[in-house]
């Protein structure tokens, strides 16, 4: 649990008080060295599927996220909070190279993915994102039948199974067969809010990915389906391991396993604050600014 | 007006500064209804316009529509004058212009959205390609002269004219394709990246569907337009009369719209009888080929569930 900790505190926080503003510095070698040093020491226990290892994050000259180091706990929730424009969003569009698809984006650092460096030149985005499957802030969709949206990826990806039986397991999976078992000929934009999103899990959990991202599922929610949603969360984690961002710190209390607290700097570059188990950030953080934050003084 | 600027300091306590509401709900409920009047009134112009137009066609044309006509040959007596060559030519430019302007024209909007990166280039093509619907059609017809009748030595053909319209209407099926693939929402795409589809698979199966219907909607009324067109078929070496079937590729051919011209350039008032009747044909045809559009569209709209 603790082991989690070692990669942020006080070396990363120091840094940013004193602001010191530099636009296009690598940062090569000072933090990194220590910081991998840890996680390799630690790596041994925990079983991480996904680590981030002094990732920044660049719109064209603008750095939206610097030198952030997470470690992502297999079959577990990891939340990742923050004030808005903080970077979290970025970040974990990273993770499945998203964000390449916008034109002036670049990011360094290393991010593994058991063990495989997604940034590697021989990796395809295409690939890679499969593997690690996304559910975003507003429902979305597509305009076809509540089959097909399900169906969609593992057509898409040459699944030679049985396509109807993978199709009722998904839905089953994101707890929405029984809602839907009778309008799967309908459109899935029919569906109510809530519905749409666990549909969107289902289509998600089809093509059976490693890690599931999900950027504020719940932001476009009543606070029923958020339940409903959250207690999908914990059920998948059997599975799957969930890498979520919240706007919603009682959803990252509730929900999460290990949280992530980020904000940003004066050069409005976001970096990790602090990691740790989730009770211990929101009862007992040991750094002042996500103390501020998740006491509700800040952000 | 006045009472409200001295009111600015914040001197006293939350109370005061009560800001003076003047309603007048009276004055705008009437602009509101001024406006209203003036957007029938723009409607009720059309209506009446095209009332109009109908009623003096239908009365000069309808007595000479009959089977005989329609199945019938030009001829220079009135009455035993016919426009099957013409129709049949009519068909024949637009299977042509379908057939090139829809794959080409399509193509090029999804190359300019899903593909182009957004450069000063690739906005300057757009900018243009708007600009070319806007080209006076007869230009078109200089076009087609110099570079599919003479260089390509096509000839007076119905090929010739197909290629010549296709070119005419592929900047308004560029267009319109653009504006539907532009309405499908970035989330569609992003779903569709999100389970690890290629970019061809993302357009393919999501976003292409999607705007299918949007792009078909462009098409006809293009094609519409297409068929409509006389001047730069003029230019392009319709003939004013043909007695037989025009052979798509050799010959010489016609089109509706050129009969009429022909019919209605006479004197004497039995041509222009036919000529009227000539139009009940292609408006006919027009409305065909919308109720076309809308089958099309609805069965388009059958696999997507917005």
């Amino acid at each position: 649990m603790s082991t989690q900790l070692e990669e942020v505190p006080t070396g990363q926080v120091a840094p940013d008080g004193p602001s010191p503003t530099i636009r296009i510095a690598p940062f090569p070698a000072a933090p990194d060295p220590g910081a991998a040093a840890t996680a390799g020491a630690a790596a041994a226990a925990p079983d991480y599927v996904v680590e981030l290892q002094d990732v920044s994050c660049y719109y064209g000259a603008f750095r939206a996220v610097r030198n952030v180091d997470i470690q992502v706990a297999r079959n577990a929730i990891t939340a990742l909070i923050g004030p808005s424009g903080c970077g979290k969003s970025t970040l974990l569009r990273t993770i499945n190279r998203m964000n390449d698809l916008v034109p002036s984006y670049r990011s360094e650092g290393r991010i593994l993915l058991d063990g495989q460096d997604l940034f590697d030149r021989s990796v395809d985005p295409v690939a890679v994102r499969r593997r690690v499957g996304m559910v975003f802030q507003k429902p979305n969709p597509f305009p076809k039948t509540v089959f097909d949206n399900v169906a969609f990826g593992p057509r898409i990806n040459g699944y030679k199974g049985d396509i109807h039986e993978l199709v009722e397991r998904s839905l089953r999976r994101a707890a929405l067969w029984d809602d839907v078992k009778d309008k799967l000929r309908q459109s899935g934009m029919s569906l109510s809010g809530g519905q749409q999103q666990r549909l969107c899990i289902a289509r998600t959990i089809a093509v059976d990915p490693e890690v599931i991202l999900m950027d504020e599922p719940c932001s476009a929610l009543d606070p029923r389906s958020t339940l409903q949603i959250e207690e999908l969360m914990a059920e998948l984690r059997r599975e799957y391991t969930i890498v979520i961002v919240t706007h919603n710190m009682q959803q990252a209390a509730r929900a999460s396993d290990t949280t992530v607290f980020m904000t940003m700097g004066e050069d409005r570059a976001g970096f990790v604050v602090e990691t740790g188990p989730t009770a211990q950030i929101f009862t007992n953080p040991r750094n002042q600014l996500t103390e501020d934050y998740v006491s509700g003084r800040f952000g | 007006m006045t009472a409200s600027t001295p009111a600015a300091p914040p001197t006293t306590t939350p109370a005061p500064a009560v800001p003076r509401f003047e309603p007048a709900l009276m004055r705008r409920k009437l602009t509101g209804t001024i406006f209203y009047g003036a957007c029938l009134a723009s409607i009720g112009v059309l209506l009446l316009a095209l009332v109009f137009l109908l009623i003096d066609v239908f009365s000069r044309g309808l007595p000479w529509l009959d089977l005989d006509f329609v199945s019938g040959v030009p001829s220079r007596r009135p009455e035993r004058a016919g426009i099957l060559p013409a129709l049949v030519g009519s068909f024949q430019v637009a299977m042509f212009v379908a057939l090139f302007s829809f794959p080409i024209g399509v193509a090029a909007a999804i190359y300019l959205t899903e593909y182009a990166r957004d450069n000063r280039f690739n906005r300057l093509l757009q900018t243009n390609i708007s600009n070319l619907a806007g080209v006076p059609s007869i230009i078109y017809g200089i076009l087609g002269l110099a570079l599919f009748v003479r260089l390509l030595g096509l000839g007076p053909t119905s090929l010739a004219a197909g290629l010549t319209m296709t070119l005419l209407i592929l900047p308004i099926v560029i267009v319109a394709s653009i504006e539907a693939l532009k309405a499908v929402p970035d989330a569609q795409r992003e779903g569709a990246y999100a389970l690890g589809a290629t970019r061809w698979q993302m357009v393919r199966r999501s976003i292409f569907p999607a705007a299918a219907p949007g792009i078909m909607t462009g098409l006809i009324l293009a094609m519409a337009r297409a068929i409509g067109e006389a001047a730069p078929l003029l230019l392009i070496g319709a003939s004013v009369f043909v007695t037989f079937l025009p052979n798509p590729i050799e010959g010489s051919y016609t089109v509706l719209p050129i009969q009429v011209y022909q019919w209605s350039s006479r004197p004497q008032a039995d041509f222009q009888g036919i000529s009227a009747a000539a139009i009940i044909v292609i408006l006919a045809l027009m409305l065909a080929l919308n109720g076309l559009a809308l089958i099309v569209r609805a069965r388009l709209a059958r696999h997507i569930h917005w």
